[in-house]
């Protein structure tokens, strides 16, 4: 076979550097253009994005900024916009958010440690594995439904702090668990070998070295979890928690409100003035989730040793 | 050397965070063994078929059906709007994100989105309920207050970080590698996207679809303030509709006596729910994990 | 080929002082080179002496490392790459490149030599361009029978080979090559270089190797770089027999490397 004949008849020819005026000319252009214009049409889609997010902080703002006195914290709520307040709210919450957190942060970190740390590579640890993720897919209108069943009427529990801050409880595990076991993944292997090399065993080995190395990541996505739980409005509904009460909780077996249900309550009513409560309770809540959020944000960048 | 005391300190940990696993294994018997008890105490008095195919649901007033497809149509309302907005928008961000954005832009642009993911759904039920249906009803003033369009554009802004970030988690898994081969054969970067980067990542921005779709099926508070409480099969998205999530809401709030047909409605309306988003997560979580064992 | 016959040639690509920075770090010292058509012309030197960071410049592909700031000229046919008129994805679809690894696409194999033609315009016999393409990298027989599976069946060696089939789809005057063998076994490699003494009689070929025997073997010149400087270039059996410079001849006995 002569090779030397076996040219690539018809290939593409591109011509040179300086393109002269050719038939190529306009698809090279059209390229072009098309290349551009998505490039202007990626940089709009996340313009949108952020003007969105903008557009809700300030709508909000200006609506409920007006409302947010003193009187706003130490009143409880009433029929009569302008007596109403969120101190039973913000009570509520801040037990919730004690009572949740003190819950699911030991459950969660050691649910974490025993699959990533313990755990036997074994059928049944990957259908464990798999549930988790279920569950953190299974909407917390579900868990509302199971803590009605369970705490509320099984176990008796009533309406009470208890029984909301269980079921929130249920609701952020899985999302603690699996954050907890990527932070604790991202120790890297040799870190554990040096320190069975120096002869410690394994729960020395667990606990004083992998776990303060993966620390700063696992508190990063507990504070986020927990944020979740103070945000949550849908589950407290359906075990049955009040919007409309005028005292602070004292025990855990008190009745209780929290900032979400609140807001809802007051965003359902037709008057407008309640509205724009709502919108002041709204900025109230917000503060404290982006504290929280900027707290998770400020722990990762700062002290993560091992990236993600 | 081991003493026995670090021997037994090693065993009760052991236990302990056994005992943690657990509870999920015990969260998720609890929700299958008492959704499936009150759903059956349910169709012993609603049968299952009437149940599923019937299309009128007025649990609360005689005379009483329960036709659930009224429920079904409203959430399907819902997330086919919020599916509809947030699939494209959240592919272009993450598109940016991953093939654009300096390390700069991104370490400002990445907290924002989980800002916006940190953002409790009540307060976008506030935000459609006193802002985009104003602004819907400012350009067609026919629109009722509460309807379907608004919570479906809320839900939809609610799911965009989500699908933003599994896309960007996806775009970010292609080797370098492939896409540089794109470049080196003289193709732009619009072309290295739509012909290398989305085929490579197809089904895994399936997937995200597919959990974006279950996120939006259980959305629940930003629905119930903006898309209201009607209960109907109906071609209308600027009407009012109920969704499953809603109905579940508008019954406990109403205080139902325990063991009374509405409340065990609740729990039937729950299961279908819960049995719709299991199935699409776990399809989601498997199509994931598939191309995550792939090279690309 | 010898050393007379390449004077003639003209000069396909020249650097002229080319300089290239990582941030702070500058990762080439002030290169002034001539690659003349129709050669073979290797890259050697320690790992990490910048051959790599080099080669990419001269297709722009350091483009996309983002840190990465070139100075200096590339001369490609006369033309300054690195003018503000130079379009790089113009560029990069008349200078081939193949990779490290292989990189085929996730498509089919059929699919990963048209995409480059097509995207560029081509209109001619897809069919026939696949098959010459093919043929020319040497894998025509192993695959004609299985055009349309995943280019992902194929084996290491098979999968570089689609590469090079890819580069040449494009009909591209120079194609550099990035330790192509690297991550290939020693057949495979047999191939590539069989191949490679093949395909000089049309296209213009820089290769970066770390493989000294490889660049004896395949190239007709021989650049050697250290340090992110070029020490000494020039005809391979002259660099490998009498090198000039002792820093060349440690290196090519093996007292460092």
């Amino acid at each position: 076979m002569s090779k030397t004949n076996d040219s690539l008849t018809g290939v593409i020819n591109l011509g040179n550097l300086d393109s002269k005026p050719s038939i190529d000319a306009k698809r090279k252009a059209k390229r072009k253009m098309y290349d551009k214009l998505f490039y202007r049409f990626c940089q709009g889609t996340i313009f949108f994005a952020l003007v969105t997010l903008v557009v809700l902080v300030v709508h909000i703002l200006m609506s409920g900024l007006s409302w947010i006195s003193l009187d706003f914290f130490t009143n409880f709520t009433s029929r009569f916009a302008e007596r109403a307040g969120i101190k039973a709210a913000i009570f509520g919450s801040l037990w919730v958010l004690f009572l949740t957190a003190s819950f699911a942060i030991p459950l969660g970190v050691s649910a974490a440690i025993f699959l990533e740390e313990y755990a036997p590579k074994k059928l049944w640890v990957q259908w464990v594995q798999i549930n988790i993720g279920n569950l953190a897919g299974m909407p917390s209108i579900v868990y509302g439904l199971v803590g009605l069943a369970v705490f509320v009427r099984y176990f008796n529990f009533e309406r009470s702090l208890l029984a909301g801050s269980l079921t929130l409880t249920l609701l952020i595990l899985p999302i603690i668990i699996i954050s907890s076991q990527e932070a604790i993944k991202a120790v890297p292997l040799s870190l554990r070998e040096a320190a069975y090399a120096l002869g410690a065993n394994k729960w020395q080995v667990v606990f004083l070295q992998v776990l303060p190395a993966a620390l700063p990541g696992i508190l990063t996505g507990v504070i986020l979890s927990i944020s979740r739980a103070i945000g949550e409005t849908a589950p407290l509904i359906v075990i049955g928690a009040l919007s409309f009460v005028a005292f602070t909780p004292t025990n855990i077996w008190d009745e209780f409100t929290v900032l979400p249900i609140q807001i809802y309550n007051w965003a359902s009513k037709p008057q407008a003035e309640f509205h724009e409560l709502a919108a002041a309770a709204i900025i109230i809540l917000l503060v404290l989730l982006f504290a929280m959020n900027f707290l998770a944000i400020y722990l990762r960048q700062k002290y993560q040793r091992y990236k993600l | 050397m081991n003493s026995f005391k670090n021997i037994f300190i090693g065993r009760s940990i052991h236990l302990l965070l056994i005992l943690s696993v657990s509870i999920t294994i015990l969260t998720t018997l609890a929700v299958i063994v008492l959704l499936g008890k009150e759903s059956f105490e349910f169709f012993k008095e609603v049968s299952i078929i009437s149940f599923l195919f019937g299309t009128k649901w007025s649990p609360l007033i005689a005379p009483h059906s329960f036709g659930v497809l009224p429920l079904v149509c409203g959430t399907m309302w819902i997330v086919f709007g919020a599916v509809l907005f947030a699939v494209p928008t959240g592919l272009l961000v993450a598109v940016y994100l991953s093939e654009y954005a300096s390390d700069k832009v991104k370490s400002f642009l990445k907290p924002v989105l989980e800002l916006l993911a940190g953002i409790p759904t009540v307060v976008y039920g506030y935000f459609a309920l006193t802002f985009i249906t104003p602004l819907m009803k400012w350009f067609n003033p026919e629109i009722e207050v509460f309807n379907a369009a608004s919570g479906a554009l809320v839900v939809g802004i609610m799911i965009l970080p989500m699908i933003a970030s599994l896309c960007d988690d996806a775009f970010t898994a292609v080797p370098r590698s492939i896409k540089e081969g794109g470049y080196a054969l003289g193709a732009n970067t619009f072309e290295v996207i739509k012909d290398i980067l989305i085929p490579a990542t197809k089904s895994r921005i399936g997937a995200a679809t597919i959990l974006a779709v279950s996120r939006a099926i259980g959305e629940t508070m930003a629905v119930t303030l903006a898309a209201g409480a009607t209960a109907r099969l109906t071609a209308d998205p600027f009407g009012s509709v109920q969704t499953m999530t809603a109905y579940i809401v508008q019954v406990t709030m109403g205080d139902a006596p325990a063991g009374g047909v509405e409340y065990l409605s609740s729990f039937a309306v729950g299961t279908l729910l819960f049995i719709m988003t299991l199935v699409m997560n776990i399809i989601g979580n498997q199509w994931i994990f598939k191309s995550r064992m792939r090279i690309v | 080929m010898s050393a007379s016959l390449s004077e003639n040639k003209e000069v396909i690509l020249e650097t002229k002082d080319l300089n290239v920075f990582y941030g702070e770090k500058q990762a080439i010292h002030s290169i002034s080179m001539q690659v003349k058509k129709g050669t073979v012309a290797a890259l050697i030197g320690p790992s990490g002496c910048g051959k790599s960071t080099f080669l990419r410049s001269l297709n722009r592909m350091n483009d996309f490392v983002a840190s990465a700031k070139v100075n200096g000229d590339v001369f490609y046919k006369g033309q300054n790459l690195y003018s503000k008129k130079a379009d790089p994805v113009e560029i990069r679809s008349q200078i081939g490149m193949v990779f490290q690894k292989p990189n085929p696409f996730p498509k089919s194999i059929y699919k990963n030599i048209i995409w480059g033609p097509k995207i560029n315009g081509f209109t001619g016999d897809m069919d026939l361009l696949v098959e010459k393409s093919l043929k020319r990298a040497a894998l025509w027989g192993e695959v004609k029978d299985r055009l349309h599976d995943s280019a992902f069946d194929l084996s290491g060696g098979q999968q570089q080979r689609l590469c090079i089939a890819r580069t040449i789809a494009m009909n591209p005057d120079v194609i550099l090559m990035d330790e192509p063998c690297s991550a290939l076994d020693p057949r495979s490699t047999q191939a590539i270089e069989d191949l490679i003494s093949e395909l000089k009689r049309r296209y213009t070929i820089i290769i970066v190797t770390h493989n000294m025997q490889q660049a004896g073997r395949i190239s007709d010149e021989t650049y050697f770089f250290h340090e992110g400087h070029l020490i000494e270039s020039g005809d391979t059996k002259m660099i490998f027999t009498k090198p000039s410079v002792q820093m060349t001849e440690d290196y090519i006995t093996g007292r460092f490397g």
